[in-house]
């Protein structure tokens, strides 16, 4: 939400191993699922754009959905990665107050995923790998994005992806809210930053489901396993990109050269796979995924 | 001595669960919307739905299939699945607690049907989401029991329907449920391209990740009249802008009007309209 009092009043950073300062409620010193999202709503961690600017050279934006607009929160475009061309989509929350509003606090409408897919399809026509940048509370939940159909442009998303014969690789770079987050995560590999959360719901809309208090979010951010650990012990996602001590927030550029390292791998890995090759690793890994269940003979 | 003397038994003498000499109770039912009083048996003959004013009453995943299906038939796959608990999620109780108990009192093993039958003689794969089951919601039971539908779906070709009715992912597994919505949909990927025809029927209510995913993925996409079909719950819309919803907003009409519905269906009608749409895409 755009006017989250967790996010607007989260100046001071929580280090990972801080002392408990007085006063606070336990819940939030001693869990570190809270300190994670905390981090990963820090007003000073870098964004998408200062990851393009570090990671990718000659970044040429492109813009629109060609049905409708130009989505502020998400960013597109294409540029080279160690002298490769690649696309790039992404998410981008802004820092000042101008920013913000302008990004739309970092929640895209349907024309952000319309744009998306626009140009991801855009690279796999003209075989350039997709680098997918994820940062969001969650795509946004509003009277003009219902009207233009924010459920229809998700779905579309999660399916067209699956059907891109280049390679795709994601990247939580901060939040991971949702379906919101996965309409741009249907990759080859995906990766979250170390302090990045990825989950189906925030943690503030679960404790007022459950114990009708937002201010339970510690506690829910805890239950519903959302950090980089948790989804890697679940085989979520495939790797975890490092942090600078303290958060990426400290040194972006630490942050990115490891981002670079991660993105550098991926590549690599995928490198051999053709076109059909590409589809099927794609729709296995999320075949397989979340086999949580038991088979009982009836 | 009293000047009067009780000659029969007091109310409160009678027991509990004596028969009343005139039993209305279960035998009339008021309309939701319009408060008609309606003969039970006139309702369901009219598939719950107002005979005074249309209004579609919720009905559950096993009336929706034999309501569907040629007299009522049908055979169920995969109904040996059950969620292990991943998280081993604790709310105001136990995740896998809940699921024993709505296993009891739904009688479904989770929140999806998949079934397969006859519709007007044709073999069809339906499966129907149970919204008495934890909202309907999906976790890995219902994401795996759909994309097996759909997998087999491409086997036999076999057309798919899936009937919708659900509050979305299911909160409590986590990320695990959000990742459903990704192998539904790429699951149905491979559905479209061996071009086997997918209709979704969206019902009251259709909300977050079953929306963002296969029920609004279909070759053609239906809603009941007055189901409300949206991304964000209208509480959710509600607490960003700080304003009442309008009348209608997210409702059916609403979304065929904004181009996302192919057509309002009367639940009355919806079985011949699949077998019309099957017959035009199939035949």
């Amino acid at each position: 939400m755009p006017d989250d009092p967790i996010v607007a009043t989260n100046d001071a950073p929580v280090p990972d191993e801080a002392p408990a300062p007085t006063g606070a409620p336990p819940e939030v010193l001693t869990n570190p699922s809270w300190q994670r999202v905390q981090l990963a709503r820090h007003p000073k961690r870098p964004q998408a754009l200062d990851y393009i600017e570090r990671v990718f050279t000659g970044f040429e934006e492109l813009h629109g959905d060609r049905f409708y607009g130009d989505d502020k929160a998400t960013i597109g475009g294409f540029a080279y990665f160690e002298g490769r061309p690649v696309m790039v989509v992404a998410q981008q929350k802004g820092k000042d107050t101008k920013a913000k509003l302008f990004r739309n606090f970092g929640m895209p409408k349907p024309e952000g995923y319309r744009k998306a897919i626009r140009l991801m399809r855009l690279a796999d026509k003209f075989g350039r790998p997709v680098i997918s940048l994820i940062d969001t509370a969650g795509a946004f939940p509003g009277v003009d994005a219902e009207e233009r159909g924010q459920a229809e442009a998700v779905a579309y998303n999660l399916r067209e992806m699956s059907r891109l014969g280049c390679p795709v690789i994601a990247v939580v770079i901060g939040e991971g809210g949702s379906g919101g987050a996965l309409a741009l995560g249907v990759a080859n590999r995906v990766y979250m930053l170390e302090n990045a959360y990825y989950s189906v719901i925030s943690p503030e809309s679960c404790a007022a489901i459950i114990w009708r208090d937002s201010g339970k979010a510690p506690l829910a951010a805890e239950a519903l396993k959302m950090t980089a650990q948790d989804l890697l012990g679940l085989k979520i996602i495939d790797g975890i990109v490092k942090e600078p001590a303290e958060g990426a927030q400290n040194d972006h550029d630490a942050a990115a050269s490891a981002l670079r390292e991660t993105l550098k791998n991926a590549l690599a890995e995928l490198a051999p796979l053709d076109r059909q090759g590409l589809i099927s690793d794609r729709y296995e890994k999320f075949r397989r995924m979340g086999n949580f269940f038991r088979e009982e003979t009836l | 001595m009293a000047w009067f003397t009780r000659q029969k038994p007091s109310v409160e003498d009678t027991p509990a669960d004596a028969e009343k000499s005139v039993r209305t109770e279960g035998l009339w039912q008021k309309c939701e919307k319009c408060s008609q009083p309606i003969w039970r048996k006139t309702l369901e003959e009219n598939l719950l739905v107002c005979t005074n004013c249309g209004h579609h009453f919720r009905i559950d995943a096993t009336a929706r299939l034999r309501m569907l299906f040629d007299e009522g038939k049908y055979e169920e796959h995969d109904a040996g699945l059950v969620s292990n608990d991943p998280l081993g999620f604790v709310d105001s109780r136990r995740y896998h607690e809940r699921l024993d108990s709505m296993r009891s009192a739904t009688n479904l093993p989770d929140a999806v049907i998949s079934a397969t039958g006859l519709l007007n003689g044709r073999r069809v794969h339906i499966c129907a989401l149970e919204l008495k089951f934890i909202g309907g919601s999906m976790g890995a039971v219902v994401g795996e029991k759909i994309t097996r539908a759909i997998e087999r779906c491409i086997t036999e070709r076999i057309p798919l329907v899936i009937v919708s009715a659900s509050g979305g992912a299911r909160m409590q597994e986590g990320a695990i449920s959000l990742m459903q919505l990704a192998k539904i949909s790429a699951a149905l990927m491979k559905l479209d391209e061996a071009r086997v025809p997918y209709i979704s029927v969206m019902t009251d209510p259709t909300t977050g990740g079953v929306t963002a995913s296969f029920a609004m993925l279909g070759d053609m996409n239906v809603g009941e009249p007055g189901a409300l079909i949206g991304f964000a719950g209208p509480r959710v819309i509600e607490q960003t802008i700080r304003q009442k919803l309008p009348e209608g907003f997210q409702r059916s009409e609403f979304l065929l009007d904004h181009g996302f519905l192919d057509a309002v269906v009367k639940r009355t009608e919806l079985k011949n309209f699949l077998d019309r749409s099957i017959r035009f895409l199939a035949d």
